[in-house]
């Protein structure tokens, strides 16, 4: 235990400060790779950083109820060591603006600074909701316009914008459609939702207060569309795809299956989080589709694995449309743009269920959106769809003679490629692997989801990934790839230089230490 | 006592007409270090088929199915302190909860310990 861990709060590297050719340091340092310790352990609890006036000329506290009795153990710190401390964790991160972030399923893409210097604008980033409409027309026009580019893009007749990402965009999909049922006097109870959907459709779907039965997919990783008809009925609200699905592969049979459910009197939601696969190519709403979410976050740029915020604006068909939660935008005969919210929706929107939020959104993300959609035009846009199956097929390709590719045989893949850990040596998991990446330098690919193939690696390029950023990826993932199937015991110790060796997994879930205890 | 087993990979011992119920030795080795294992209530009644308990590993977390209906009547408590029991003795000290059996002509739906050994050599 050295002077940084010194409270022995975070697990141990072994030989403090030893690098991989076993140099030991004093600090624990690692040439210009900092080690840092806890904010606690760096700050003094009976110092403060700041240096508060004695004085400040008002009432005094003294003797008040609510006067603290006991001091509140925050760590001072001067504004440097702060500034530093953030500063030295930032630098054992890993983020996209550092390099390829694999992370399937969530499209960890560039975001353009453009986007960012517009979404800084003082008339979008420093409004608030409940100025007087005329004095935010701009911010208005955004949604507005934001809006209907999304109509348009969809092929769909309405959206509502408010949702605060994906699984909110779902939730208020699935609330329009028990509002149109409840409308007809319609009770039904059940959606379906196939294996290759996203986990939080079953979630969302029992938030809403379905009942959720699975559907079963094929050996070609899609839908099961013989066990789906067979399966519908008076009973069966709507079904809930995710296309392109979770096995990176596009649902075909959506169009079918779409006619099958309103046929049987139902609804079709399909989760558009994978949207950046298909934009400018497919419009969901010529398959039928009822209602879908449209991840702003991740198909039309704006920050994200950085902990939000998301946008997740739902769109939606004739039939769903009337229900739309408020509040949303109407543009008047005179170009301005007007609210619709409670006090006037009687007359333009008599149906919407309720509201998804307090206001209207997230105002950052729809003008980073806008932003990125007209930067690229309607020909950029087919092109992001473009090279992002461009890219994963490119990897899918040139993997599948080391690593299996269990729907390599399906044809193209979409927007990720999907590998198993097939013909590993005994004892060695995707996890060995994915632990190897790091030390290869990248931010390891999603794993053991989807869980229809066994030791799932799921990689999603994206779109913005040069041939020669990819063809480093995948040399890396050819080596260690060959190193899992030999059964090298160096890659089941993996990683060897990261500023943390391999963490253990199961006893931090199972003995979580999340409070730090405060030292004697 | 008869033991019997699911496609599921749940396991099921008979005596009488109450039976122990758990995932098998080939199920904890798929999902890996069991982290937290969220057991039914005493008194709940589950139908066969019905997701009775949930099972959580580093790698996912996993439903457990009734194999057959009934109530069960009581949760396996040490499995609060010590998830990994489950991986330790899946079909022993691991078992998830106990019920009582509401038809035991359910249980020839299910897989003797032989069909299930099969079961498992085909995946």
């Amino acid at each position: 235990m050295n002077e940084i861990n010194r409270s022995g709060w975070r697990p141990a590297m072994g030989e403090a400060g030893a690098a991989a050719d076993g140099i030991v340091t004093t600090t624990g340092n690692r040439g210009l790779q900092l080690e840092e310790g806890l904010i606690f352990e760096i700050g003094n609890l009976d110092h403060c950083g700041v240096d508060f006036d004695d004085d400040d000329g008002g009432e005094s506290l003294e003797g008040l109820p609510f006067r603290r009795s006991a001091p509140v153990d925050l760590p001072g710190l001067s504004e440097p060591e702060a500034v530093r401390h953030y500063t030295r964790l930032s630098r054992q991160n890993y983020a996209i603006d550092l390099g390829l972030f694999p992370l399937g399923s969530c499209t960890m893409k560039h975001n353009p600074r453009l986007d960012e210097k517009v979404a800084r604008m003082p008339g979008f980033a420093d409004v608030h909701p409940l100025q007087p409409q005329q004095t935010v027309q701009g911010a208005l026009k955004v949604m507005e316009e934001l809006a209907q580019w999304l109509i348009t893009l969809t092929g769909m007749a309405g959206v509502a914008m408010t949702p605060k990402a994906g699984a909110h965009g779902e939730l208020c999909g699935l609330l329009c459609i028990r509002a149109a049922l409840e409308a007809r006097g319609d009770a039904r109870e059940v959606i379906l939702v196939p294996e290759s959907a996203h986990g939080t459709n079953p979630a969302t779907a029992a938030f809403a207060g379905y009942r959720v039965e699975n559907i079963p997919a094929t050996a070609d990783g899609r839908v099961d569309v013989a066990a789906l008809t067979a399966r519908l009925g008076p009973d069966v609200a709507g079904v809930m795809i995710t296309n392109p699905n979770t096995c990176g592969l596009f649902e075909r049979d959506l169009k079918t299956i779409a006619d099958a459910v309103h046929a049987a009197g139902g609804f079709v939601y399909c989760d558009g989080a994978n949207f950046n696969a298909i934009v400018g190519r497919v419009r969901p709403g010529d398959l039928g589709v009822d209602a879908m979410h449209i991840n702003l976050h991740k198909t039309f740029s704006t920050p994200h694995g950085g902990g939000g915020p998301g946008s997740g604006p739902v769109v939606l068909s004739e039939a769903l449309a009337p229900f739309a939660p408020l509040p949303f935008t109407t543009r008047l005969a005179d170009g301005s743009v007007r609210l619709i919210e409670e006090e006037n929706a009687g007359e333009d929107h008599p149906q919407a269920f309720g509201r998804m939020c307090a206001f209207h959104g997230q105002m950052g993300m729809y003008s980073r959106a806008l932003a990125y959609i007209l930067s690229h035009g309607a020909d950029g846009l087919r092109q992001v769809s473009g090279d992002a199956v461009l890219n994963a097929n490119y990897v899918l390709r040139s993997l599948e003679d080391v690593l299996d590719a269990p729907f390599g045989a399906a044809g193209p893949c979409m927007h990720e490629a999907l590998f198993s850990d097939d013909g590993f040596a005994d004892g060695f998991s995707t996890l060995d692997l994915a632990k190897g990446l790091i030390d290869e330098g990248y931010h390891p690919m999603t794993v053991y989801f989807p869980l229809v193939v066994h030791g799932a690696m799921l990689v999603e390029p994206t779109e913005t990934e040069s041939k020669g950023g990819l063809d480093q990826f995948i040399g890396a993932m050819r080596s260690l790839a060959e190193r899992a199937k030999a059964g090298d015991p160096m890659l089941k110790s993996a990683p060897h230089l990261a500023p943390r060796r391999r963490l253990d997994e199961t006893l931090a879930a199972r003995k979580p230490k999340l409070v730090w205890p405060k030292q004697a | 006592m008869p033991r019997y087993f699911t496609k599921d990979h749940e396991w099921i011992e008979v005596e009488g007409d109450t039976a122990t119920v758990g995932i098998t030795d080939y199920a904890q080795s798929q999902l890996g270090d069991i982290t937290f294992v969220e057991l039914p209530d005493a008194g709940a009644s589950v139908g066969k088929g019905d997701s009775a308990s949930v099972v959580d590993s580093v790698k996912a977390a996993s439903d457990v199915y009734a194999p057959v209906s009934g109530t069960v009547t009581e949760g396996n408590g040490a499995l609060e302190e010590e998830p990994e029991l489950v991986n330790s003795d899946a079909e022993g000290a691991g078992w998830l909860w106990r019920m009582t059996l509401s038809d035991s002509g359910e249980l020839a739906d299910l897989m003797d310990e032989n069909a299930y050994k099969a079961f498992v050599a085909e995946l």
